[in-house]
C-alpha cells in the first residue's frame, strides 16, 4: 500500500521530530487522565460531603493486604523501568528476566485484588445499598480492568520479546507498553489513599 | 512507489483505511442521521403548533413519545450529525492533504473509530425495538430521570443510550488523537506550524478540546450505567446520592463541546474568506491566541448551565464572570473576520455565501447568549422557548451553515465534479429565510414566557397567545427541512453528472488543491510536497497574479 509505503519503508523527507506511536499513548494516557479525574472528582464529593463515610454499618476494607499489594505494584514499575534501560544497553538476558518478573506482579496484583474482592462481596459491602459500595467496586474494578488491559499489552511485549522482536536500538513496543504501565501503576496509590484509608 | 495496485469492493468502501474514504463514509453517517434528527425536529414543532393532532407519517405525538422524541432529536443532531459532520469528516478529509501528509497517523485507528461511531448509531437506533423504548429524560440526560427506570419508564433504552454515547465519545477522542499526532509528526517538509493553515488549527483545537472534556462525562456515564444496571445510586437521593453531580459532570463536558462544534467551522470561514476576499487573513496569530484562551475559560463556566438548579449561590457569580470573559476571545476572532473581508475584491461563489450567512446568524446566537450568562436574567429566561432560539442560532449556523460551506468549498477536491451552482444558491437562500423564520419567533415566545420541555401546549391556556407565533414557526421549520432535499439532489446528482472539475478551481494557496481531483491512495506522487509559503499569500504587491500556491510541487508524476 502507497501509505504503508510512504510512512514505514521508505523514510520520506518530513518536518517529523517525534515517533507518532508514542505521542499518541501519551495523549491517550491524558484522556485516560481525564476519565479518572471525573471519577475522583465525583468520589470526592460525597467523601467530604457532610453525611458520614463510611456509612453506617459498612464492612472495613482490608487495608494491610492492599498495602503490601500496592507496595508489590510499585516494584512493578522499577523492574520495567529496569528492564527497557537494560535492553538499550544491550543485556537482553536481564531484559527478559525483569520483563517477565513485572509481568508476574501484574498477575499476582490482580488475583490478589480479585481475592480481596469476593471477600468484600462475602462480607455484605453492597454495591446498590447506597454509593459508597458502588465507588468501591466501581473504581478498583476499573482499575483493575486498566491493569488487565496492561498485562495482556506485557504479555504480548513478552512473545515479541521472545521472538526477537527487539534490540538495543529497536525497542519502541517495549517503550509503549511501559509507558501505559507507568500510568496504571502511578494511578493505583491515589485510589488506595482515597478509598482505602 | 507504485499506485498501481488492486483493492477489492471490502477494503476500498467498507473497511477501508483510506483517510479520504473514513472522511466520506463519516459525511454519509452523518447526512443519514440528520434524516432521523431531522424528522424529529418536525415532529416537535408539530406537537407545539398543533397539539394532540395527529402528525403526518407518524400518529399523535403522545407525552411518553414526545420525550423520546425531544431525547433523540438532541442526541442524534449533537453526536451523531454535528460531530461527524464538523470533525470526524473534515479532520480526515483535509488533515493530512492539508499539511502534506499520505495518511493518517494510524489508519487503521481511523477505520476503528469511524466503525466505532456506526456501533454507536445502531446501539441508538436499536433502542426503539425494545421493551419500554428508548431514552427519554432528554439529551443532558439529567439525574434521576435517567438513573432509574421508575421516572420514565425506559430500561433498556437508557442503558442503550449510555453505551453509545460511551461508543461515540471513545471513537472521537480516539479519532482526535490520530489528527493530533498526525499534524505533530507527519507535516510535510517546510510545513512550519505558522504555514498551517486555520482550518487545521481550528480543527486541531476542537479535537484537544473534545478528548479533554469527554473524560469527566464519560465517567459519568459510567456512573449513571452502574446506576441503571446495578442500582448503585450515585444519583438518585433516596440512596444518598447526588443528583446535581451528573449535571456538573455532563455541563463541565458540554460547554466545551459547543466550542468542539464550532471551532471547525471558524476554521472553514477563515480559509474561504481567504480565498474569496483574495486578501490575507487579518490578524491570524491574535485568532490562535483567542483560540487558546477561549479553549481554557471553557472549562471554568460550565456552571451557567446551572443556575436554576439551586446550586450555591456564592459559585453564580463567578461562573458569570468568566462566562462574560469568553464572549471576548470570540469578539476578537469575529473583528479578525470582518477585518479580513473589509476592502477585500469579494467572489459570491456559494462556499462564501454560506459564510457570510454564517457571520449574519451566528451573531445573533452569540450575542443572545450574553443575556443567558448574566445569572440575573437567566433565572427568567432559562426554562423557556428563548434557550432554544439561542441555542438553535448558535448550533444551526456552526454545523449547517459551516458543514455546507465546507461541503460546497471542498466538493471539488472530494470528488472531482462542481456542484451545481445555481441549486447551490437557492438551497442557501431558503436555508436562510426559513431558518430565521423559524427560530427568531421563538425569542418572542420565550421571553413571553413560554416554556421549554412541555408536551403539550394546550395543557396551559396562557400559552394560547402564542400560538400564531408557534404555527408560524412550524410551518417556516417544515418549510426549512424540505429545502435540505435540494442540497441532497445537488450532492448526490453532482457526483456523476456535475461539470469537471479543475485541480484548483478557486485559486486557492493551500497544498490540497495540488493533489489530484479527487486524490488518489496515498494523495502525492513519488515525492512529498514541499513547502515554501504561508497560505494567506493573497494579492501580495509586485507578484503576477493575486495568489501564490504553499508549494511549486507539481502533481504531473502521479497516475492514480
Ligand atoms: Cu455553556
Amino acid at each position: 500500500m502507497a501509505a504503508k509505503a510512504g510512512t514505514k519503508k521508505i523514510k520520506e523527507i518530513t518536518e517529523n521530530k517525534m515517533e507518532p506511536a508514542k505521542l499518541g499513548i501519551l495523549l491517550f494516557i491524558a484522556a485516560e487522565m481525564m476519565f479518572f479525574a471525573g471519577l475522583i472528582s465525583a468520589f470526592l464529593v460525597f467523601r467530604f460531603s457532610p453525611a458520614p463515610w463510611p456509612p453506617e454499618g459498612q464492612p472495613r476494607l482490608p487495608i494491610a493486604v492492599t498495602a503490601v499489594n500496592t507496595a508489590l505494584l510499585i516494584l512493578s514499575a522499577f523492574t520495567f523501568y529496569k528492564a527497557l534501560e537494560l535492553l538499550r544497553k544491550g543485556k537482553k538476558g536481564m531484559y527478559l528476566l525483569l520483563l517477565v518478573t513485572t509481568f508476574l506482579l501484574g498477575i499476582q496484583f490482580l488475583i490478589i485484588q480479585g481475592n480481596e474482592w469476593m471477600k468484600m462481596v462475602q462480607f455484605g459491602l453492597s454495591i446498590h445499598a447506597n454509593p459508597y459500595g458502588g465507588f468501591f467496586y466501581g473504581l478498583v474494578g476499573l482499575h483493575g480492568i486498566h491493569v488487565f488491559g496492561g498485562v495482556l499489552a506485557l504479555l504480548w511485549v513478552l512473545v515479541r520479546s521472545l521472538m526477537g522482536a527487539y534490540n538495543a536500538q529497536k525497542n519502541l513496543g517495549v517503550d509503549i507498553c511501559r509507558t501505559y504501565w507507568f500510568f496504571v501503576v502511578g494511578l493505583w496509590p491515589i485510589l488506595f489513599g482515597l478509598i482505602y484509608l | 512507489m507504485s499506485q498501481g495496485h488492486h483493492q477489492g469492493f471490502w477494503t476500498k468502501y467498507i473497511f477501508s483505511t483510506d483517510h479520504k474514504m473514513v472522511a466520506r463514509q463519516f459525511l454519509l453517517l452523518a447526512l443519514g442521521m440528520a434524516v432521523f434528527g431531522g424528522f424529529y425536529a418536525f415532529l416537535i414543532r408539530w406537537q407545539m403548533a398543533f397539539p394532540n393532532q395527529p402528525a403526518p407519517f407518524f400518529g399523535p405525538v403522545t407525552p411518553d413519545k414526545y420525550n423520546v422524541i425531544i431525547t433523540m432529536h438532541g442526541t442524534i443532531m449533537l453526536f451523531f450529525v454535528g460531530m461527524p459532520l464538523l470533525n470526524a469528516f473534515p479532520s480526515n478529509f483535509l488533515v493530512p492533504l492539508m499539511i502534506g501528509a499520505r495518511d493518517m497517523a494510524f489508519p487503521r485507528l481511523n477505520m476503528a473509530s469511524f466503525w466505532m461511531t456506526v456501533v454507536a448509531a445502531i446501539l441508538l437506533m436499536s433502542s426503539f425495538f425494545v421493551p419500554g423504548g428508548p431514552a427519554a429524560a432528554g439529551w443532558t440526560g439529567y439525574a434521576p430521570l435517567s438513573a432509574s427506570s421508575e421516572y420514565t419508564g425506559v430500561k433498556i433504552g437508557a442503558v442503550l443510550w449510555l453505551l453509545s454515547l460511551a461508543f461515540v465519545f471513545i471513537s472521537s477522542s480516539l479519532g482526535g488523537i490520530n489528527y493530533l499526532v498526525t499534524v505533530v509528526t507527519m507535516r510535510a517538509k517546510g510545513m512550519s506550524y505558522s504555514r498551517i493553515p486555520l482550518t487545521v488549527w481550528f480543527l486541531l483545537a476542537a479535537a484537544f478540546t473534545f478528548f479533554l472534556a469527554a473524560g469527566p462525562v464519560l465517567a459519568g456515564a459510567f456512573m449513571l450505567l452502574m446506576d441503571n444496571v446495578f442500582g448503585t445510586g450515585f444519583f438518585l437521593p433516596f440512596k444518598g446520592g447526588e443528583p446535581l453531580l451528573w449535571q456538573h459532570l455532563f455541563w463541565f463536558f458540554g460547554h466545551p463541546e459547543v466550542y468542539v462544534l464550532f471551532f471547525p467551522t471558524l476554521g472553514f470561514c477563515l480559509d474561504i474568506i481567504a480565498v474569496f476576499a483574495r486578501k490575507p487573513i487579518f490578524g491570524k496569530k491574535l485568532i490562535i491566541g483567542s483560540t487558546i484562551a477561549a479553549i481554557a475559560l471553557s472549562f471554568v463556566v460550565w456552571a451557567h448551565h446551572m443556575f436554576v438548579t439551586g446550586m450555591n449561590p456564592t459559585l453564580v457569580t463567578p461562573f458569570a464572570i468568566t462566562t462574560i470573559l469568553i464572549s471576548v476571545p470570540f469578539a476578537i476572532i469575529y473583528v479578525c473576520m470582518f477585518m479580513s473581508l473589509k476592502g477585500g475584491s469579494i467572489r459570491l461563489e456559494p462556499p462564501m455565501i454560506w459564510v457570510l450567512g454564517f457571520l449574519a446568524t451566528f451573531l445573533v446566537g452569540g450575542l443572545t447568549g450574553i443575556f443567558l450568562g448574566a445569572a440575573g436574567a437567566d433565572i427568567y429566561l432559562h426554562a423557556t422557548y428563548f434557550v432554544i432560539a439561542h441555542f438553535h442560532y448558535t448550533f444551526f449556523p456552526s454545523v449547517f451553515f459551516g458543514g455546507y460551506a465546507a461541503i460546497n468549498y471542498w466538493y471539488p477536491k472530494m470528488f472531482g465534479r462542481m456542484l451545481n451552482k445555481t441549486a447551490a444558491i437557492l438551497h442557501f437562500v431558503l436555508t436562510f429565510i426559513f431558518f430565521n423564520c423559524t427560530f427568531w419567533p421563538l425569542f418572542i415566545v420565550g421571553m413571553g414566557g413560554m416554556v421549554r420541555r412541555i408536551a403539550d401546549p394546550s395543557f396551559y391556556p396562557q400559552f394560547a397567545i402564542f400560538s400564531h407565533l408557534n404555527v408560524f414557526a412550524t410551518i417556516s421549520a417544515m418549510c426549512l427541512i424540505s429545502s435540505q432535499t435540494i442540497f441532497l439532489w445537488n450532492f448526490f446528482y453532482s457526483m456523476k453528472n456535475g461539470k469537471k472539475a479543475e485541480l484548483n478551481p478557486y485559486e486557492s494557496n493551500t497544498l490540497e488543491w495540488l493533489a489530484q481531483s479527487p486524490p488518489p491512495h496515498g494523495n502525492w506522487g513519488p515525492k512529498l510536497p514541499v513547502v515554501t509559503g504561508d497560505p494567506y499569500e493573497y494579492s501580495q504587491p509586485g507578484e503576477a497574479s493575486d495568489w501564490k500556491s504553499q508549494s511549486s510541487y507539481k502533481g504531473d508524476a502521479i497516475h492514480g
